[in-house]
């Protein structure tokens, strides 16, 4: 899922200043299940604002704010104020200001990263959306988000117990885990062979990416 | 008696290939726009290496750059090893670079990953990491023998131009401290299968774990297809152990050391003494070719070394 995090209050109060009927838009996907802008989070940033003197505040969430499917139901009520505060991933504001194109639409996440809920209040970054995954060569382990430096031939002198140089204590060398899985499956083999420089232009580098398919356009 | 072919001609590369034992050291370019450091620095260990490398931005800290710091070594008579890192350049501008170092004279490179910039003094800043340090090597050994660039273009100016590629001795590194252990002969095997002549290691303190690093390295033979020079670094002080321990990744320092240099008078004379012990140990192993002194900050230390040593009188 796309794990986000709320902006500190005094930065999304920034954003609000001379607006004075607000809604608060919850998305009901990835940042509800990551506890950072469902409907819970909406009425806690809601009654927040209300608290410091941001009297007409709004609430609203919706399935899923990177869908123009599911913003029927909120139009005339977006209509009615004079500024959205999208507590989406940073697709969802986006979308959010193309539905509304004259409303300014603020956002109170950080769009954080591709992850995984390791535990209670524990997400960590998995997939960077190369566009070209070779997750089937490394055993499951993605060397270009697990290895701070990306590196597809690690791993580098920086691992020590598991552990990568950038900090050690949070961050677990990729590579190892690379090592690791390879050698529970017998397949260390793998790790002989040189693996070539990447073809960035599959990922934001060719910039931004579009996928168009025939098979389903039209349903 | 016909004359060796060599790969770029450089000392470091004769010096290797008559078997010599090949003595290098380490010149970090100064943080500011001083010329009058890189010369002083060169007059201190110009007598007694064969050559020395230029550390490129090391330790993610901004500092003269490579290139510009080995063509002045150069000029100054000393012979530079050109590091070059990932870090802060894509395969275009490592390309271009290479191109522009052999035309100003530099004959070896050392191909690294580099430090990642939260280490040095720009941590907000982006890192490149489009190649890494396996993929330079191969980069630069196929611009020198396919005479290719990474694209598979030749290297050639125009259609009816000739080709006129850098023709560079290629130095990694590697270490032997880090972890997985099993894996790092794996990777040296690697860096040998995409062209690396040459190897400094990082610095050894536990000789043990070098010696059996070795034993594997010879069980595969590598030793035999690129040159092995293990890194010393001289300790100064039981503070600076201490550090080289607990704070420098992937390097472990016996306590037998920090304790010989905690009980000495002068604990400079025996860190030093220790370099000297360890250089005449390293010596003795088979397979290691020569050795790579990184006295960081501590380059007026290098020819007293090298003389104790008995590498050069």
């Amino acid at each position: 899922m796309i794990v986000a995090e709320q902006k500190p209050i005094e930065e999304i109060k920034s954003y609000l200043v001379g607006h004075e009927h607000i809604l608060v838009l919850g998305c009901g996907t990835c940042v509800t299940v990551c506890l950072a802008g469902g409907e819970r989070e909406v009425a806690t940033l809601a009654s927040l604002l209300r608290l410091s003197g941001n009297s007409k505040i709004e609430e609203s969430t919706i399935e899923r704010q990177c869908d123009a499917e599911f913003f029927d139901d909120i139009k005339d009520l977006a209509a009615s104020c004079d500024a959205i505060l999208s507590m989406a991933c940073g697709v969802g504001v986006q979308m959010t200001a193309k539905m509304f194109a004259d409303k300014p639409v603020y956002p109170a996440l950080n769009t954080m990263f591709c992850g995984t809920n390791d535990g209670a209040g524990q997400w960590s970054e998995n997939c960077l959306a190369c566009g070209d995954c070779k997750l089937g060569v490394f055993g499951g382990v993605c060397p270009v988000t697990r290895c701070s430096k990306s590196l597809l031939n690690g791993p580098c002198g920086g691992s020590v117990e598991g552990r990568c140089e950038v900090d050690p204590e949070n961050i677990e060398c990729g590579w190892q885990l690379i090592y690791d899985r390879l050698k529970t499956l017998g397949r260390l083999d793998v790790l002989a062979e040189n693996a070539p420089p990447r073809d960035w232009s599959r990922t934001h580098d060719g910039g931004p990416r579009r996928l168009s398919r025939e098979d389903v356009a039209g349903l | 008696m016909v004359e060796h072919e060599y790969k770029s001609g450089s000392n470091l590369e004769k010096v290797l290939c008559r078997d010599g034992f090949a003595v290098t050291a380490e010149l970090g370019p100064p943080k500011s726009a001083d010329f009058d450091l890189i010369k002083k620095k060169v007059e201190m260990l110009k007598d007694w290496v064969d050559a020395v490398n230029i550390t490129d931005n090391q330790t993610a800290i901004v500092r003269v750059s490579s290139i510009a710091a080995g063509k002045l070594v150069l000029d100054l008579g000393l012979e530079p090893i050109v590091q070059m890192t990932c870090r802060d350049r894509n395969r275009l501008s490592i390309q271009s670079d290479i191109l522009g170092a052999y035309l100003l004279g530099v004959r070896n490179i050392l191909c690294l990953t580099g430090d990642h910039q939260s280490c040095g003094n720009h941590p907000t800043a982006k890192h490149v990491f489009d190649i890494d340090s396996i993929q330079l090597i191969q980069i630069v050994k196929n611009m020198r023998d396919e005479k290719v660039f990474a694209c598979g273009e030749e290297i050639k100016d125009s259609k009816k131009a000739k080709v006129k590629e850098p023709r560079m001795f290629i130095g990694g590194a590697a270490n032997p401290f880090a972890d997985p252990f099993e894996f790092r002969v794996v990777r040296l095997k690697r860096k040998v299968n995409a062209g690396v002549d040459f190897i400094q290691t990082q610095c050894v303190y536990d000789m043990d774990r070098f010696g059996k690093w070795m034993e594997q390295v010879r069980d595969n033979g590598l030793h035999k297809k690129c040159r092995i020079l293990a890194g010393v670094t001289p300790l100064k002080s039981v503070g600076m152990a201490k550090y080289m321990r607990d704070q420098v990744a992937g390097v472990t320092v016996p306590d037998y050391y920090i304790n010989r240099i905690a009980k000495a008078d002068d604990p400079k004379a025996e860190g030093g003494k220790i370099c000297v012990e360890q250089i005449q140990q390293l010596r003795q192993i088979e397979g290691v070719a020569g050795v790579h002194i990184m006295a960081i900050g501590w380059e007026e230390k290098v020819p007293e070394i090298v003389q104790r040593a008995g590498l050069r009188n």
